[in-house]
């Protein structure tokens, strides 16, 4: 069995941004991003208030510098383009180490890296300090209907097993000299992704018979679990409220 | 409560291809029984215990468990008294933590809170795995895994567990947790398996069921010494076991 592909964002700890309800940190989490995304690009200080935020609470999370950098690293793919705006864009020119760029394109870039590694650090700090059972039973406690909770945890739980099931798959295609670099040679793969669909399709028959085997009727069980008390509620807030605070000032003041 | 635990009268289940796989099959299981069924792979057992709760549909014959016949109107009943513990425990543990995963079935029957606690609990201490509570089911070893899929199944507190080849995927030692387990319960056990040693271990009762039928019924010292029954059922003693003396040492618990 594999150590768990998706548990390894989890950073297990103690402190007071683990213990806290799961509830209030997501919505903590989605109410900080959107106050980020309503920021005006030119508000610098108000993108420093929020980066001083983040770090604080990294540092409360017990999260070394490292780790956040390494895990940051995921948005690079996404954001490689946002360095060809400048060259591409049009409007006024600024001459930057003997290169012309563009003045807009410069603004796009800066509010493209700034609000997507502020996005990025948010969210790794809520996967970081937040089992995904909890994250789910937090799902389900914000009121998220029981049945897309249920998706969600289902492709959790055989993530890894499907996963594991690649790459016997794949270790059992390279036993026998399969060792594919070009794209004629991707047909196994192709009939291996097949096989992986129709093995998936079965279990899930075999894991739905098992859940009417113990009277599964259509519908999830709730559990009662302890819900977030309003002071959990307060502190959550504390981090939004800032961020909002300083995408309002920003949205006056420029 | 009823004379048995388990009725099967003459269940028949035909594939839609026109394979047969069960045959005119009866059997009866006594309270506080641990019975057998042993037979080769295909022999159709697996099939027979998806009848034993209604998964599979009748075609032909009746089920009774503990008195409560198997239509329809009865299936949730049924279903809490067949505690089935599947082959596989990763088809059998799916939800996000072994504890939600054992207050699945009683709280599908209704159970909350402290009731619902109390449950899970019993079920986790009686196959002594407490300190599983809160891993995730797909992080357990294999004999961990199959001791929690015992409990989701004792937290319904059936009348009768049907067990799907226990013994597969698991270590001597894993093997040997599971025999002391499934020692400690009373409650009646049906265990599926071609491990003949297993069987003879647990069971005082083994049948045979070989293309969809029973053909042998009986003490399971005395269908393991019938070496021509064995060979014509594909069933394999591993080397140099012998049933007699296996049954017949003093410190061993098997009594016919």
């Amino acid at each position: 069995m594999s150590a768990g592909h998706t548990a390894r964002l989890y950073v297990p700890g103690d402190s007071p941004l683990h213990r806290l309800a799961p509830e209030a940190k997501l919505v903590a989490v989605i109410a900080f991003v959107i106050a980020v995304a309503v920021t005006p690009r030119e508000a610098v200080p108000a993108f420093a208030i929020d980066a001083a935020i983040v770090i604080v609470a990294m540092a409360v999370a017990g999260f070394g510098p490292r780790l956040v950098l390494v895990r940051l690293a995921v948005v690079l793919p996404f954001i490689t383009f946002a360095f060809l705006i400048p060259f591409i864009a049009g409007g006024e020119q600024v001459e930057v180490l003997g290169v012309s760029l563009s003045r807009e394109g410069l603004w796009g870039t800066w509010n493209i890296i700034a609000k997507a590694a502020l996005g990025a650090s948010a969210s790794l700090l809520l996967a970081g300090t937040t089992p995904i059972p909890e994250i789910l039973s937090g799902l389900g406690r914000l009121r998220v209907p029981p049945v897309l909770v249920a998706i969600v945890s289902f492709m959790f739980r055989y993530l890894d097993v499907i996963v594991d099931e690649m790459r016997l798959m794949r270790t059992a295609m390279t036993a026998r000299g399969h060792d594919p670099r070009w794209l004629w040679q991707a047909k196994p793969i192709a009939s291996s992704a097949g096989a992986l669909f129709v093995r998936s399709y079965e279990r899930g028959e075999r894991v739905h018979a098992s859940m009417l085997a113990r009277g599964f009727t259509g519908t999830m069980p709730q559990l009662e679990q302890r819900r977030a008390t309003g002071r959990e509620w307060a502190a959550a807030a504390v981090v939004p409220t800032i961020a909002l605070c300083a995408a309002i000032g920003g949205i006056i003041l420029t | 409560m009823s004379a048995t635990a388990l009725s099967v009268d003459g269940i028949s289940f035909t594939y839609p291809d026109g394979h047969r796989v069960l045959d005119a099959l009866s059997l009866d299981v006594d309270h506080g029984e641990r019975i057998a069924l042993l037979g080769p792979n295909g022999a159709g057992k697996t099939t027979f215990a998806l009848h034993l709760n209604g998964i599979l549909e009748l075609q032909a014959g009746a089920v009774t468990v503990d008195g409560i016949e198997l239509v329809d109107r009865n299936l949730g009943e049924i279903r809490r008294k067949v505690g089935m513990v599947f082959q596989n425990a990763d088809d059998q543990l799916f939800m996000p933590t072994v504890r939600e995963d054992v207050a699945f079935g009683p709280a599908n029957l209704g159970l909350r809170g402290d009731d619902l606690d109390a449950r899970v609990d019993g079920a986790l201490r009686s196959v002594d795995a407490e300190a599983l509570a809160d891993r995730a089911p797909h992080h357990l070893s294999g004999g961990e895994k199959r001791r929690v899929a015992i409990a989701t199944v004792l937290a319904m507190e059936p009348a009768v567990l049907v067990l799907d080849e226990p013994t597969s995927g698991l270590d001597p030692a894993g093997r040997r947790e599971l025999a002391d387990l499934l020692d400690s319960l009373t409650l009646t056990q049906l265990v599926i398996t071609h491990d003949l040693p297993f069987a003879l271990e647990l069971c005082p009762r083994s049948v045979v069921l070989s293309d969809g039928r029973v053909v042998a019924d009986g003490d399971t010292a005395d269908l393991l010494d019938d070496a021509e029954l064995l060979a014509a059922n594909r069933l394999e003693l591993p080397f140099g076991f012998d049933p007699r003396a296996a049954r017949d040492r003093p410190d061993d618990e098997v009594s016919a």
